[in-house]
């Protein structure tokens, strides 16, 4: 697999205004991708959705512990990982939202937002250690290239 | 922006005027705060003007579910007017357009009070 031509990464401390923090610096990368407005909404929400998770249930709430943000470009997609030091979840474990017996919840849609707004969506171990939420959304169409072949 | 909220009366009617976003943190927060102090001070019959939210995410959407279970326990009723595109695609998705009773104008929602 070819690597990732472009990646950014970032370190977020476990506090409230890293969740700002983190959907702007994504927004801002959308933005320059050329992502669409409703687009870049979308990353910025999804973005927002798993640092809150990293903030609230990998590290919760304590402001010891790091929250890693990496973006990365490869050929068709971008990337997104937020990683916390936690042990990670089993995404099909995640209860249903939409299901009539949780409607009235106040919590737990974030990662059915997550799913909506990006194209793929996975929990997995970070290679040093902690929990990696990782999000992939498909590159905006290209305009035609020069010609060449 | 921070969120903030002005209340006025509409007849029996709180009507509150959100502005800003509603997401984890202060702005969750002051929803939750104002319409339980509504509750608290006797009102039953509260709605949420959201023309001014450009935002929310799924905290503040907790925190309307919340907003909308704490005057229901109370035997009130809480109705929203006004949702922009993205709250309104947000209440959609989330199958809460089940849940809260989602009103066209102030002047409709103010009569369909009981």
């Amino acid at each position: 697999m070819a690597p990732a031509t472009q990646r950014l990464e970032v370190t977020l401390e476990t506090q409230l205004e890293s969740v700002d923090l983190a959907e702007n610096i994504v927004t801002r990368v959308a933005e320059a991708a050329g992502f669409g407005e409703d687009d870049i909404h979308k990353l910025g929400m999804a973005v927002r959705e798993g640092v809150v998770n990293a903030y609230n249930y990998g590290n919760a709430q304590d402001p010891q512990k790091k929250i890693l943000l990496v973006v990365e470009f490869e050929s068709e997609q971008m990337v997104v990982h937020i990683v916390d030091e936690g042990r990670g979840f089993d995404l099909s474990q995640v209860a249903d939202p939409l299901a009539e017996e949780n409607l009235l919840r106040t919590s737990g849609r974030g990662i059915f937002l997550m799913r909506a707004f990006m194209d793929d969506l996975a929990v997995r171990r970070w290679p040093t250690g902690g929990a990696d939420l990782v999000m992939w959304k498909k590159l905006p169409h290209r305009a035609a290239g020069n010609g060449r072949s | 922006m921070a969120l903030q909220g002005t209340c006025r009366d509409v007849g029996e009617v709180a009507i509150v005027d959100f502005s800003g976003k509603i997401t984890l943190g202060e702005g969750s927060a002051m929803l939750r705060r104002m319409v339980r102090e509504l509750v608290d001070g006797g009102r039953r019959k509260i709605l949420l003007n959201l023309a001014d939210v450009d935002y929310i995410d799924s905290s503040g959407i907790g925190e309307l579910v919340g907003a909308y279970t704490t005057v229901r326990g109370a035997n009130g009723e809480l109705k929203l007017v006004h949702l922009t595109k993205r709250v309104r695609d947000i209440i959609q998705i989330t199958r809460l357009f089940t849940v809260f009773d989602v009103q066209p104008d102030e002047a409709a929602a103010v009569r369909s009070f009981r």
